[in-house]
């Protein structure tokens, strides 16, 4: 498949108290970004099983975007530790599974960064892009 | 199978622009659980939430979802209007088709197929979403204030104030904290116990408020509402209630000790109050240097002269037992080491003082009557130098932090000792000044008038030559290096939390920073209150900080524990964390990884228990959970991979 026509889908797993609230400025700011990302919203980076991130691209995502909120700033003290630790040992699993790290990205985005959330989504879709469908040729 | 209604708003033509709203109501309508789905120009209009009402009661529906804006901003009005159509809040979903869709793509049949996706994801969340009622829990209304500085003085009377009995724990004789043992204050130059022993005798004599001086708070059970305190209450070895505080015990004890509150400046008894305007003004025996327990039954002049038999050798600590609904700590703060600042030659060269033991000094009930003499010789000094940042602002010896205080402090001393000593000659080497703070430039530039010299440079050495003592720095303005002739050195030493409240830190199961201050709840937006629910923060304990800060900070904490003591019982957000028992192994991971302490381990029956008052629904304890059993109510893991699939669904 032709990077022109190649329309992936993405999972956006996001913190309500940065992340998902950084979209909702995006949108405020009527800033565009590709529509691929799907958001679904949680209280927390750290609910973010591994689990979760696996059964995304064993359904079909081509891409999953983990958003948190910036070290020093979680809502729920240290719940971003948390989330970049577990992080870190899924790229490494990842790998063992054949599936290319960029595929799933983990990026610190606060409230205030409207700006920074539709460069990520820009940048991660255009990623995802290059790298071509998960079916097929997956790594 | 749930009866699912869906509400699409056009929001003016804010989401009807981009997303054909029509056909995604029809397309909607044909996912799998969706009884009802219709469009309205604007859902959150009292016609708009009318339609949601009746169409729950027409269509018998058991879930809502509103496809609409950010649920930031309208979550509340369709659960309220789901309430008023007769269902569960929790029931009630929105679908964010505006923030996150409409206003950021361009292409309507792109918008249209992520609204559709978007609703579809959440259509997933509501057909597992429980019906859930809020935790209420009962409150004693009673408070717990540890600490009887400035921060516990203001905290308990202003919660005594507000009606609510209040317990006032302090671990030392007399109530008053280090406020007490200050001079005058900055920039108004208020003495300091004028302002303050008022304070003290309104909290002896408030009908509200229990004073349990000499006493420490052991262990705390408990949470939210209902927390089970022991208190030691310390061998005093007098009879608190015989003992009238005539004092003519510590006039007749023959012994005498370096005092703490003169800091080894004066002298006290054994048995002794640490100032004359102590609260409780009755005396304690000092077992380290008190005859009769260093040789069992010698001396009992104090026993001999008491004309009431209050003092009582056999005397043992004692627990007492008190039930709160919530704490405020006010620990407080020591000053840092001057041992350790070796090339100052504290400790060796008796001139060479803290700024703590300058404050005895100043004040007019201190051991000199304020008159500034050396310790030494007794003579006035004509010339001191003040080393500002004593040990602080340097990371690799010493404190990392700036302590906030010591360029005030230390303004505030030069002035005093100019006012004393007309002749005499104030040098302050100092790092930068710091005057943030109402009045305070005001102040300093009043100092640097009044004619004490400042040179910007720190100070490398102090040492004695022919009984003089010479203070060796540098001047980084003039880049040269300095050396003065003083007659007596002052150190401005930074806070440090109080030594030894480690213990208590971790019996109330609150955490603190890498400087052992406590840490609060959000830096920012929750600066009283700790990390666990019904536990406040005030005072020095929480960072260095002056006194109407500290009074402000006080009187914050004192506020929110008002607000859960006045209620009979107090709500929280149901969606915690709870824990499936049956699948639960009982290995505690989540225990460990819960920021709250919310979830304990059963031994007996090996399972977590929840603490729900405590819980604050991160859901991280979900996450870390290897058999599943801790689900975050209304965000199991089973509705979090549905809601993936349906994201990924073709259209």
């Amino acid at each position: 498949m032709s990077e022109g026509t190649f329309e992936p889908k993405i999972i956006g797993f996001f913190c309500k108290w940065c992340t998902s609230a950084a979209a909702d400025l995006a949108g405020t700011s009527r800033k565009k970004y590709p529509a691929n990302l799907v958001p679904i919203r949680f209280f927390c980076s750290s609910r973010i099983d591994a689990q979760h991130i696996l059964h995304a691209f064993e359904n079909g995502a081509d891409g999953v975007l983990i958003g948190g909120c910036h070290f020093g700033d979680c809502h729920y003290q240290d719940g971003n530790y948390k989330t970049a630790r577990r992080i870190a040992l899924l790229h490494n699993l990842l790998k063992e599974m054949g599936i290319d790290k960029r595929r799933l990205q983990l990026e610190w985005i606060s409230a205030a960064e409207g700006d920074k959330f539709t460069k990520v989504v820009r940048k991660f879709t255009k990623q995802i892009k290059e790298l071509g469908p998960m079916k097929g040729n997956g790594v | 199978m749930k009866r699912i209604g869906v509400f699409i708003c056009h929001c003016g033509i804010n989401i009807a622009k981009t997303v054909d709203v029509e056909a995604l109501t029809e397309e909607i309508k044909k996912y799998p659980g969706v009884e009802h789905a219709e469009n309205y120009k604007y859902m959150c209009s009292d016609p708009g939430q009318n339609l949601v009402i009746d169409a729950i009661k027409e269509q018998k529906l058991d879930a809502v979802v509103v496809a609409a804006c950010s649920p930031t901003l309208h979550e509340n009005t369709f659960r309220n209007a789901s309430e008023r159509g007769g269902l569960n809040r929790y029931v009630c979903e929105m679908a964010n088709i505006r923030e996150h869709c409409s206003w950021v793509h361009d292409d309507k049949t792109v918008a249209t197929k992520k609204a559709s996706l978007i609703i579809k994801t959440i259509v997933e969340k509501v057909k597992y979403d429980e019906p859930l009622e809020p935790i209420q829990v009962n409150v004693t209304k009673r408070a717990l204030v540890i600490g009887g500085g400035i921060a516990g003085i203001q905290a308990a009377l202003d919660i005594a104030n507000a009606g609510v009995e209040t317990i006032l724990v302090e671990k030392g004789p007399s109530i008053g904290g280090r406020m007490a043992q200050l001079s005058e204050t900055f920039p108004t130059l208020d003495c300091s116990q004028c302002i303050l022993t008022p304070k003290m005798v309104e909290v002896s004599q408030h009908k509200k408020i229990k004073l349990i001086a000499y006493s420490e708070v052991e262990d705390v059970e408990g949470s939210v509402g209902n927390f089970k305190v022991k208190i030691k209450r310390k061998a005093a070895y007098v009879d608190q209630a015989k003992c009238t505080g005539c004092g003519i015990c510590y006039e007749k004890c023959p012994i005498k000790v370096d005092s703490e509150f003169e800091e080894g400046l004066g002298k006290r008894k054994a048995i002794y109050t640490p100032f004359p305007q102590a609260v409780p003004n009755k005396p304690i025996i000092d077992t380290e240097h008190c005859t009769f327990f260093l040789k069992p039954g010698k001396c009992k002049v104090c026993q001999i002269v008491c004309p009431v038999q209050a003092v009582d050798f056999e005397q043992q600590d004692e627990i007492l037992e008190e039930e709160v609904g919530a704490i405020v700590v006010a620990t407080g703060y020591d000053i840092y080491e001057p041992e350790k600042l070796k090339e100052y030659g504290y400790g060796t060269i008796p001139d060479v003082i803290t700024s703590m033991q300058f404050e005895r000094l100043l004040s007019a009930s201190g051991p000199t009557v304020g008159d500034v003499r050396r310790v030494s010789d007794g003579k006035e000094p004509k010339r001191i130098v003040f080393i500002q940042c004593a040990g602080s602002r340097d990371k690799e010896n010493h404190l990392e932090y700036c302590s906030k205080i010591c360029c005030m402090y230390t303004a505030k001393h030069a002035l005093l000792y100019k006012h004393r000593v007309h002749d005499g000659e104030a040098i302050i080497f100092y790092i930068d000044v710091r005057t943030a703070g109402k009045g305070y430039e005001e102040f300093y530039n009043r100092v640097t008038d009044e004619g004490a010299t400042y040179i910007r440079g720190k100070v490398s050495k102090v040492y004695q030559d022919n009984g003089k003592i010479i203070v060796l720095g540098a001047d980084t303005l003039s880049g040269k290096q300095v050396e003065v002739e003083a007659d007596m050195v002052v150190l401005a030493l930074g806070m440090v939390p109080t030594r030894n409240s480690e213990a208590l830190v971790r019996t109330l199961k609150i955490q603190c920073d890498a400087n052992a201050f406590l840490t609060e709840a959000h830096p920012k937006l929750r600066p009283v209150e700790s990390n666990t629910t019904g536990i406040y923060l005030a005072g020095a304990a929480q960072g260095p900080k002056d006194i109407p800060e500290v009074v402000a900070q006080a009187s914050g904490a004192a506020s929110k524990a008002i607000a859960i003591l006045t209620q009979d019982e107090i709500t929280f957000e149901p969606t915690i964390a709870g824990v499936d028992e049956d699948l639960c192994s009982g290995c505690g991971i989540c225990v460990g990884v819960c920021p709250y302490n919310a979830r304990e381990l059963d031994r007996e029956e090996m399972v977590i228990k929840v603490v729900e008052a405590l819980c604050q629904g991160c859901g991280s304890c979900s996450s870390a959970c290897p058999s599943g059993a801790a689900q975050q109510r209304n965000l199991i893991d089973r509705q979090i991979e549905r809601m993936v699939v349906s994201a990924l669904e073709e259209n």
